[in-house]
């Protein structure tokens, strides 16, 4: 069974606003190919001010399908449109204490509803952009469509390149077969066969970062959690970095805070998002990386 | 534990007479069945007497024909890979459309190695086209697997009349009959069934066990070479706890044999006809008149069946779907795909699978509860108007996919 949170399971068995709307005046009937899920998504704007005056919504699908519906309604409602079409699928995921990775896509049919749905109100025609693909990677979400428009692009044959590129087999790695099966059909398509021992491109998308400058957003990004950490009485210090590996230490009301894997693990999600590689974060006490090397 | 479990097609409770079976080889008990001294020796008798209990269930000719293996996925996988390992000249596989993952995924993998791989077709009731299966029997094909009943509809394949056009034609015949065993009688001594697999906890016996039949005389290719365990045929030491298990299962199940086929079939056909009767826009699928006696498939079309399982969850009511959803895949069910149930349907198929364990109080309370989880999730479908789907509900809802 799925891990729902417990806002996903009580936004399904109490969805709000749903059921038709009367006088609404903006409707959005978008589905998603991965799941057969659909919806429609229902508006009543008040055209003087665009303001959201009301949300309803009807759904052909799995719990979480409803859940994210639901939970969109509440979200946009009292909202103009141009504030409403500022939500994406992360804010409608976070609002429910987060959905599985399989079912993310759920999130992102709530958003393209409700760009359909303003569309729809604005005399506009919406067309959607993306294309949805096989789930491969469930640590971090990722999917076949993705992975494969990224080897086009970027002319990449190895592994590593793909989990450079996109984090997909960055985790646990189970993945990394159908990756290299994807691999081997694109390459294909570019007359080249995929071969196991190739080296992965030399320059990784660290935007062709130096050493230094990697580190410096290293630090931007520990600089901007910090606030967070120094009003719970704690702080985070970088020590090194090495490779894929950072070595942080943790402080004051941090350090041994029954809260800190989750913490790190937080901070460590924001280091691969701006970084834009698979990186681990590794808790070490001051002082002991210049020790540990002794042993070495 | 209360709760009403009516996905027996998933697993089983383990009998508790089973258990107390078991329970000893645990711990005196503990010997390997290869050792000299009487620590392993009474093991090896207890591992005979289960091989025997087995093939009296199966009707196999002699208990040698018995080969235990870990699951009925290993079973599987032994029996094709074998078939083609011990046949190299033949290049070919025919199975069909709605088989389990065990098979198909493992044949999508063989067709890689260069293999080809008939997929027979099914109808709107799930059966098979026998011109079609006899015009692909060449001297190319090495085996046909075609399972014995269809785990998401129950629906049989005429398995013993396609192992004699196989054999006829000289190819080897396997049968994934999980669902079957243990709830049709079986006489494998009289058909041309070369190989079959068994999945123990499908039968109130744990999982972690399965047997692979191998009739006398059929050529074979260990999967796992080793130690001289089930006479070198899958090497490893043996699961003895499990093995006495499902021995003892198989005997229970020759005993409830009768009344899987006429107690357990009317409970099932009393929920179904009580289902329909009270829910409008539903349907059953597969095929009602040849089917396993403990399984009905209802589609509830215009709503999805992952929110109809958590909401029957809420009732304390297990069952599953053939939903994408519930699997976490991009598609509905590939066996309702196959028989060309609509979307809107066939993401709304529910499995109400039974058990000798199954009573009429459990059969009255899920007929009562069902209809207004339908109702319910009805009403916040885009295809639903009021008391019934919107006219012409596909146009009613047509939304952009993506």
């Amino acid at each position: 069974m799925w891990d729902y949170s417990d806002k996903v399971k009580e936004h399904f068995f109490q969805p709000r606003n749903a059921g038709p709307l009367d006088g609404a005046n903006g409707v959005g009937d978008v589905g998603s190919i991965s799941c057969g899920d659909a919806l429609r998504l229902m508006l009543k704007v008040e055209p003087e001010t665009d303001v959201i005056l009301d949300a309803h919504f009807q759904t052909f699908g799995c719990g979480s399908a409803i859940a994210s519906s639901s939970a969109l309604t509440e979200m946009i409602k009292g909202k103009t449109l141009d504030e409403a079409l500022k939500v994406s699928n992360q804010d409608i995921a976070d609002y429910l204490d987060g959905l599985p990775p399989e079912k993310m896509h759920c999130s992102v049919m709530g958003r393209e509803a409700l760009q359909a749905a303003v569309a729809n109100y604005r005399g506009e025609v919406w067309s959607d952009d993306h294309e949805e693909g096989a789930l491969v990677c469930k640590c971090f979400a990722i999917d076949a469509v993705m992975i494969e428009d990224t080897i086009r692009a970027n002319n990449l044959c190895s592994v590593q390149d793909v989990t450079n590129y996109t984090k997909a087999g960055g985790g646990c790695s189970s993945c990394h077969e159908g990756i290299e099966e994807i691999l081997a059909q694109v390459m294909a398509e570019r007359g080249e066969s995929f071969n196991p021992g190739a080296q992965p491109k030399e320059e990784a998308p660290k935007g062709g970062m130096t050493n230094l400058q990697r580190i410096k957003k290293i630090e931007a990004v520990l600089e901007s959690v910090r606030p967070q950490l120094k009003r719970d009485g704690g702080d985070i210090e970088l020590l090194d970095v090495d490779g894929k590996t950072i070595y942080v230490s943790m402080t004051g009301a941090c350090a041994g805070c029954q809260m800190e894997a989750l913490t790190l693990q937080g901070i460590q999600q924001k280091l691969m998002e701006e970084l834009k590689e698979f990186i681990k974060i590794v808790p070490t006490k001051a002082g002991a990386l210049s020790r540990a090397s002794c042993h070495v | 534990m209360s709760g009403i479990y009516f996905d027996n097609n998933a697993t089983t409770r383990v009998d508790p007479a089973v258990v107390e079976a078991m329970l000893p080889y645990f711990t005196e008990q503990f010997g390997n069945p290869s050792s000299m001294h009487s620590f392993g020796n009474k093991v090896g008798l207890a591992i005979k007497k289960a091989r025997m209990q087995v093939q009296e269930l199966l009707g196999a000719e002699h208990d040698s024909e018995i080969i235990f293996t870990s699951c009925g996925t290993e079973s599987d996988s032994t029996a094709l890979i074998s078939a083609l390992k011990a046949q190299p000249d033949r290049k070919e596989i025919i199975t069909t459309t709605v088989e389990h993952p065990a098979i198909l995924t493992l044949c999508t993998h063989l067709e890689k190695e260069g293999y080809k791989v008939h997929l027979l077709k099914v109808d709107g009731k799930g059966r098979l086209d026998m011109d079609e299966y006899k015009k692909l029997l060449t001297d190319q094909v090495a085996v046909v697997s075609v399972m014995w009943a269809n785990n998401e509809t129950g629906t049989f394949f005429p398995v013993i009349e396609m192992a004699e056009l196989a054999n006829a034609a000289g190819a080897m015949f396997h049968t994934d009959a999980v669902q079957a065993v243990g709830k049709v009688p079986l006489n494998l001594k009289d058909t041309k069934i070369d190989m079959l697999s068994v999945s123990g906890h499908k039968l109130h016996a744990p999982k972690g066990i399965g047997v692979l039949y191998l009739k006398r005389g059929t050529r074979f290719r260990p999967l796992l070479r080793g130690g001289h365990q089930e006479r070198g045929r899958r090497a490893g030491t043996e699961n003895t706890t499990s093995i006495v298990g499902l021995g003892k299962a198989a005997e229970m199940a020759m005993e409830a044999m009768h009344h899987e086929n006429t107690e357990v079939a009317r409970l099932r056909d009393k929920l179904e006809a009580g289902i329909l009767a009270k829910v409008p826009r539903s349907f059953v699928t597969g095929n009602p008149e040849n089917r396993l006696p403990n399984t009905s498939n209802i589609a509830f079309e215009f709503i999805e069946g992952e929110a109809i399982l958590l909401l029957l969850n809420k009732f304390g009511i297990a069952a599953s779907s053939g939903s994408a959803c519930t699997s976490g895949s991009l598609e509905p069910s590939h066996v309702m795909r196959a028989m060309g149930i609509p979307y809107t349907a066939a993401h709304g198929t529910v499995r109400f699978s039974l058990s000798r364990y199954s009573t009429e109080a459990e059969v009255d309370r899920v007929i009562a509860v069902v209809p207004e989880i339908i109702a319910q999730l009805r009403k916040l479908s885009p295809y639903w108007d009021g008391d019934g789907p919107a006219a012409e509900p596909e146009k009613a809802f047509a939304p952009t996919y993506a």
